[in-house]
């Protein structure tokens, strides 16, 4: 069933364009990753996704049954949450305030929802504590469950593992890939082209050139070709680390590795496993 | 010293004023938390400096009730300042800067221009200061206030969790479907009517500290929203009650003596938050 549907959508600010000709179908269960380069718009195409921005010209057709208040969006993070002082309890019960409308309390239900949420993310036990005090890790999964008390179709992730270390941008990516299986759909913007490669279904790659189809398309076309030799020459030893470790351990099978040292270990044969497979689409 | 302060609290006026004193000590710590964490502690400042240029228009137009032009004038500033807070060329704190220099000066310009009082250097410090218009409060002056507390309180807990929502994280809100223009708008318009009010109590500059010293010294010791909240407003309440006693029996100041138990509060609570912090 198809969710999300762009026909001829144009995106930018003050309408002036910054991306345009997208046209792309998201169904129901697929993991589709935004790529591009800085300044090619991800942002600008997810907000207006997320109806924050008119688009300049097009339109996206919600099909699905899907209300604008079930979609559940993680943005990048402000410098505002840095020391904000709220509980994880707080924040995540907050991602329930799209279906109270005007009523000012939340009740018994959207409670449990969130804690039900925080148990999926594995932050229960920090339930009572300061979000200011938490590793970029586990602030990420607060926010990921506040975004899963919005939603239970539909999650839009921008960059969600920036500024984490390997092995927490690993477990972030796990988690996605969980709830993907769980059968929510997933629109992610990612740096991090071995990752996406990996995990998504999809890819839609915005900038000079725009492309949309399934990842195997992907890595045939010439969009693909040059974005994925780039990251390989140079987007590797700058922010390419975090991408290819995590973007690794998932390969395996899903499966969660729960040590770190263990995905650790895993890392340095399935890099190179990566770089070859990278040779075989040139 | 106990009994000279049962002598004064027989007084009207003194129970007037603390009871004035305390509700705006009330109301500006609730949504201080909220400018503080927005990166708008200086809106007090700004917002005040445009009241007191508005004043001055309405004193050199001799209008009898100067709130009719001072309170819209500063609602608008205030949804201005907040609504273009985001995606604007001239940043919030440069935004709230000119705009509250700009007042200043404008505001003590045309009171010098067109001023018929003899006494200009007094009138300006007194608004800018807080004069001893606290004590000299009527009673439809403390019913008003009284009104005023009372809906700006009912207000803050009914939106308690939008606030929250529109606070922590603006983009989120609005993609989830709350209406975070709207909030704004409703946090600008509380927030400019509690300038306007407490300007009476402590003037224009020492606005900026009723906002935030409360909520930042709560920041440093709790750590959810609804305790940092909470524990301001009480400790905002205390600070104004300690201020106005400590002024009417030491014969001090009233704004400046409210700031400075406030700043002693801050210290004892940085204080407090480092050792439970360890």
């Amino acid at each position: 069933m198809t969710l999300l549907c762009a026909q001829q959508l144009s995106v930018g600010y003050d309408s002036r364009s910054v991306v345009g000709n997208l046209n792309f179908t998201v169904n129901e269960g697929d993991y589709l990753c935004i790529v591009g380069e800085n300044g090619s718009g991800k942002t600008t195409l997810m907000r207006t996704l997320l109806r924050l921005h008119e688009p300049v010209s097009g339109k996206i057709i919600i099909g699905g049954g899907l209300k604008r208040n079930e979609i559940g969006y993680l943005p990048q993070q402000t410098v505002v949450q840095k020391d904000f002082p709220a509980s994880v309890r707080e924040i995540v019960v907050s991602g329930c305030q799209g279906r109270c409308g005007l009523r000012p309390f939340y009740n018994k239900e959207e409670k449990r929802l969130a804690e039900e949420n925080m148990e999926r993310m594995h932050i229960s036990s920090l339930a009572d504590r300061c979000y200011r005090d938490l590793s970029g890790g586990q602030q990420q999964r607060v926010l990921l469950a506040r975004a899963l008390c919005a939603t239970r179709k539909i999650l839009l992730l921008d960059e969600p593992v920036t500024g984490l270390d390997p092995m927490a941008a690993a477990e972030m990516y796990d988690l996605v890939s969980e709830l993907n299986k769980e059968g929510i759909t997933i629109i992610m913007i990612s740096h991090d082209i071995v990752a996406a490669v990996r995990y998504a279904t999809h890819i839609l790659h915005i900038g000079s050139k725009v492309f949309f189809g399934t990842k195997e398309e992907y890595l045939e076309s010439d969009a693909g070709k040059v974005f994925a030799s780039d990251d390989e020459d140079n987007g590797s030893a700058v922010s390419g680390e975090a991408g290819v470790d995590s973007g690794e351990v998932s390969a395996v099978s899903g499966k969660v590795s729960d040590s770190g040292r263990d995905s650790m270990d895993k890392n340095a044969p399935r890099q190179r496993e990566g770089d070859s497979e990278g040779e075989g689409t040139r | 010293m106990i009994e000279k302060l049962i002598i004064y609290l027989q007084y009207p006026f003194v129970r007037n004023a603390l009871i004035v004193g305390m509700l705006i000590a009330l109301c500006s710590s609730l949504f201080g938390v909220t400018l503080v964490l927005k990166r708008f502690s200086f809106i007090g400042d700004g917002l005040s400096h445009v009241a007191f240029g508005a004043m001055s228009i309405g004193a050199v137009l001799n209008l009898t009730n100067e709130m009719l032009l001072v309170m819209p004038i500063t609602v608008i500033s205030a949804v201005l300042l907040l609504r273009t807070g985001q995606d604007t060329k001239i940043k919030g704190d440069a935004a709230i800067a000119m705009i509250s220099v700009g007042a200043l000066a404008f505001g003590y310009l045309i009171m010098n221009i067109f001023s018929t009082s003899a006494n200009l250097a007094g009138d300006v410090c007194s608004s800018l200061f807080g004069s001893v218009s606290i004590l000299t409060l009527t009673t439809s002056e403390v019913y008003l206030c009284v009104v005023m507390s009372v809906i700006v309180v009912a207000a803050f807990v009914f939106f308690y969790n939008k606030i929250f929502a529109v606070t922590f994280d603006e983009t989120f809100a609005n993609a989830a479907g709350t209406k975070t223009d709207r909030y704004n708008l409703l946090i600008a318009v509380i927030i400019a009517v509690i300038i306007v009010l407490a300007m009476n109590l402590v003037g224009s500059l020492l606005i900026s500290a009723l906002v935030i010293f409360p909520a930042l010294s709560a920041m440093r010791v709790f750590d959810s929203f609804k305790r940092v909240t909470v524990f301001s407003a009480i400790l905002s309440v205390l600070c104004a009650f300690f201020g106005i006693l400590i002024s009417i029996l030491a014969g001090t100041p009233v704004g400046s003596t409210i700031v400075a138990v406030d700043v002693a509060a801050f210290a004892v609570c940085c204080a407090v938050g480092r050792v439970v912090g360890e």
